[in-house]
């Protein structure tokens, strides 16, 4: 007698998402099972890495990024053209670190400017993210949405304290959100229930659960994920279906194990291999965890990953 | 049910002024109020009292008693005000209990035989020195420790109170249901059935003021079912007592919301603090 494979059966779905405009707009999400569950239901989209573009200069990166990025990251026009035409990016994440207030504090109206220039640059669809402190990344977030109308773009990162402001230049220039919460489930669904009160569609939010690096709680963040898709599958649980948004570029780089160098710790080997290593084998937890879209740097690190994901699309 | 009332605590300011300057009137104010409103026992939670334990113990035992004709709960980790405060005791109006003992080896050595010399009643709380019990089975194996202990001091098993430790909600959604699972759980541990106590507010620690009565009055009903025999509680919180009168949370609160509570409180939806208005 044949064995039959038992099977889970799913009673929601995550929810699908398009960003971006005309031909080279992504549509992420829709899968019907926990991922990459092919022989449960419909894995849906593919998952979307978008490439890591800063509004200025990186202030002591990694050598490794040093390598790679150097002869374009003066110019973040010139950085997102070179992820679009030589590296096939399928999308841009512009970080406007410039406008930290503990840093350059740039104004709004310089980064909606910095905005358009990329907008203008590139017909691959943007991730617009803030320098992440809750007062600044509001007018900045509705000054760059603003600047970016009608372009379709992905925009946060929107917390319980600001979350107003961006949810509404959001929906006035038809734009989707990113909806943070730090590292805790519960809390990942009060920000999509705030967000629905304040009448923010849904199926316009990506959920942000907080990534970790490997070694750096990268267990936590999968367990959220984990928890989180768990409620949206199979609770049905229509604040939970949101895709999953991980930026990984914001935590990765920081790590002891990419940035020190082999006269420190030779017996931890080749930089530059060990940094590219780092941030794709995080990417692929998370990959496997439920994301479906991620925020990366190293351009070697985010083939590797495609590849991954070609074969587990295959 | 035993309704042991919280309000007097070394917590609240106006409650540490009155025991600091040994003032009678607040605490017997609220000894009197939380007795009026429905509490059978009163807790009695002076802190660790490092300083004078013993003497603000007896003082507050009598001067609480002095207005009111309930056993009290003497809740602190100071030996010797637990002791001082059982001398003071009116055993007139109930057996005086103590809160509390763990399932860690050295409370258990500590607290039992004080229990046993004065055969008064005492809280096991189910809490081992190895971490927070992870469900209802890790709860019953403490449980039978305490228990075990009991025997072994002389004192009798049925002056036991257990407490499955309640966890709050947010953040510890599963331990709701392995609470109410341990408070079933308990009852089978003897006969007859053990008797059972929570601390009820845990449950909604964190969560926002406008959902702790909800929250409070949904578990209650879910753990009275389960054949919870004690909680301590506040008595002087209306809408909670007329849970507790009627025994149904729908006489307060809308009954969708009782619903969509209990599903919480099942692991069937996730908790959020805004979860009812989805």
């Amino acid at each position: 007698m044949a064995v039959e494979i038992l099977k889970e059966n799913y009673a929601g779905k995550v929810l699908s998402m398009t960003i971006g405009v005309g031909d080279r707009a992504v549509t992420v999400g829709g899968a019907t099972a926990l991922p990459f569950h092919s022989f449960e239901g419909e894995v849906g989209n593919r998952p979307l890495i978008a490439y890591e573009v800063l509004d200025t200069v990186p202030e002591d990166p990694p050598a490794s990024l040093q390598e790679e990025l150097e002869s374009v990251w003066d110019d973040p026009v010139k950085w997102a053209k070179y992820c679009q035409d030589e590296q096939g990016a399928r999308a841009i994440a512009l970080r406007l670190v410039s406008t930290d207030p503990d840093g350059q504090d740039a104004s709004p109206e310089s980064a909606a400017e910095t905005v358009k220039k990329v907008l203008d640059a590139i017909d691959i669809p943007l991730v617009i993210l803030g320098c992440f402190k809750e007062a600044k990344d509001g007018p900045v977030l509705k000054a760059a949405a603003d600047a970016a109308r009608g372009c379709n773009c992905l925009i946060g990162k929107a917390q319980e304290e600001n979350y107003k402001t961006i949810a509404a230049a959001a929906t006035a220039n038809g734009h989707k959100l990113i909806a943070f919460s730090n590292l805790d489930f519960n809390l990942a669904k009060q920000i999509n229930i705030l967000l629905s009160q304040a009448d923010f569609d849904i199926n316009n939010i990506v959920t942000d659960p907080t990534a970790s690096a490997l070694g750096y709680g990268l267990e936590y963040t999968y367990s959220v994920i984990e928890r989180i898709r768990a409620a949206g599958l199979m609770q049905n649980d229509a604040m939970m279906q949101p895709p999953m948004f991980l930026d990984l570029s914001s935590v990765v780089w920081k790590v002891k194990e990419v940035k020190a160098s082999e006269e420190d710790l030779p017996e931890w080997g080749d930089r530059t291999e060990r940094a590219v290593h780092w941030e794709a084998a995080t990417a692929t937890s998370l990959l496997m965890a439920g994301a479906e879209i991620m925020v990366m740097t190293s351009p070697r690190a985010i083939q590797t990953v495609e590849k991954t994901i070609d074969q587990l699309m295959a | 049910m035993l309704l042991i009332g919280e309000r007097i605590n070394v917590i609240t300011k106006a409650q540490r002024a009155a025991m600091e300057a040994r003032d009678p009137k607040p605490i017997q104010e609220i000894a009197k109020a939380q007795v009026e409103a429905g509490a059978t026992m009163l807790d009695i939670n002076i802190g660790p009292a490092e300083d004078d334990g013993p003497q603000l113990m007896d003082w507050i035992v009598k001067t609480v008693q002095e207005v009111v004709q309930v056993p009290l709960c003497l809740d602190t980790t100071n030996l010797d005000a637990i002791r001082a405060g059982l001398k003071a005791h009116n055993n007139e109006w109930g057996k005086p209990m103590i809160n509390s003992t763990s399932g860690e080896t050295v409370r258990l050595n500590t607290f039992m035989p004080v229990a046993a010399e004065f055969q008064c009643d005492i809280i096991g709380l189910c809490l081992s020195g190895s971490g927070l019990p992870a469900d209802a089975n890790e709860r019953c194996a403490i449980a039978v420790d305490i228990m075990g202990k009991a025997a072994e001091v002389g004192l009798p098993i049925e002056n036991i109170h257990l407490d499955p430790l309640v966890l709050m909600l947010n953040g510890n959604q599963e331990q709701a249901m392995h609470c109410i699972n341990a408070v079933e759980m308990f009852q089978t541990l003897n006969d007859p059935p053990m008797k059972t106590v929570v601390g009820l507010s845990n449950i909604a620690n964190t969560a926002p003021m406008e959902m702790k009565g909800i929250l409070t009055a949904v578990f209650y009903k879910m753990l009275v079912d389960a054949g919870l025999s004690g909680a301590i509680i506040d008595t002087l919180e209306k809408d909670f007592m007329e849970v507790v009168r009627t025994g149904d949370p729908a006489s307060v609160y809308p009954a969708e919301h009782v619903e969509k509570t209990m599903k919480v409180m099942r692991g069937e939806i996730m908790y959020a603090h805004s979860f009812l208005e989805v």
